[in-house]
């Protein structure tokens, strides 16, 4: 691990009721020499030196009306919102990818997946993309092994604005098999997992690379994409 | 006065929900159904007399929280 040799950076690391993911996220950036603090969802404002904003896993207002529906009117998101506007680093890591897309700081929408299941699992990803600071420590085309665990995965965005993500280079990561095919998951368009917005500062992944932090646990593969942020 | 919100997955946007009860109806030997749309009601009361003024206010709720326009369209009606 190439962990020494980057600068730590501070991770606000944003708690909503039913938020289950944040002491795994707080686990994996401490892994990596970062400094992190949880950040309450009433909190009008992110601490001061925050160098990247993650919303991470869980149930939020136990996913009532829609996933991630209910978070984005919490206090704590008009701060996000214009962190991200700022050109602030935001990550939205399972139920953050459906609270950032609900929020209007993602594009499209993730629906319950089509085989209505909770799929929880390891899941071979393919790195679409790797200009950018999440996943510039992966090579394109580099299939990736990180768990998944959602029922409300499938991602939806409209034939226009799939155009838009492609020839922005917006698409960042999609299921695959061990070799890099194309695998339907949860019938997510174009076996989409990961995007992020034109700018390329705020992210949304429905896989867990904070639960892929160590080998003896089944694989190690988050840790090169968390690692990008630190830079 | 109250209003009753229809929320359902805009035509083309496919219902996993919806085709799940399809096919379970099917299995059960019902004939003719050409789709199943699943969906949900949200039923508000309002303090209010004035007809206009709730549907418009309704339809800000829907707007902001209550229907993800993205993928979901949505119906008012004020009783």
């Amino acid at each position: 691990m190439k962990t020494d040799t980057k600068p730590a950076i501070k991770v606000a690391i944003l708690r909503f009721p039913g938020t289950n993911c944040e002491f795994d996220t707080q686990y994996a950036f401490g892994k990596l020499g970062h400094k992190t603090e949880l950040v309450w969802h009433k909190e009008e404002s992110l601490p001061a030196d925050t160098d990247l904003v993650v919303v991470p896993g869980g149930f939020s207002y136990g996913d009532y009306l829609r996933s991630g529906s209910i978070a984005r009117f919490s206090p704590i998101m008009k701060a996000v919102v214009a962190y991200a506007e700022k050109g602030g680093k935001v990550l939205g890591i399972c139920n953050g990818f459906q609270i950032l897309t609900e929020a209007g700081l993602l594009p499209g929408a993730l629906k319950r997946n089509n085989n209505l299941h909770f799929i929880s699992r390891y899941q071979h990803l393919k790195v679409v993309n790797n200009d950018n600071v999440f996943l510039n420590e992966c090579r394109e085309g580099e299939v990736l092994n990180i768990p998944i665990a959602h029922a409300d995965g499938n991602y939806y965005i409209d034939d226009e604005g799939l155009e838009k993500l492609e020839k922005n280079g917006q698409i960042l990561l999609r299921y695959s098999d061990e070799e890099g095919n194309r695998v339907v998951v949860n019938g997510s368009v174009t076996s989409i997992a990961g995007i992020c917005n034109k700018r390329k500062n705020v992210f949304g992944l429905m896989p867990h690379p904070e639960r892929a932090m160590e080998s003896i646990l089944g694989s190690e593969d988050g840790i090169k994409m968390l690692q990008g942020f630190a830079q | 006065m109250k209003a009753i919100v229809n929320v359902y997955l805009k035509e083309g946007v496919l219902d996993p929900q919806g085709k799940a009860a399809h096919h379970a109806l099917e299995s059960m030997n019902f004939k003719g159904i050409e789709d199943v749309r699943i969906g949900k009601q949200i039923v508000i009361k309002l303090d209010t007399d004035n007809k206009e003024e709730a549907k418009k206010e309704v339809k800000e709720m829907c707007e902001t929280l209550l229907a993800n326009t993205v993928i979901e369209d949505y119906t008012i009606e004020i009783v």
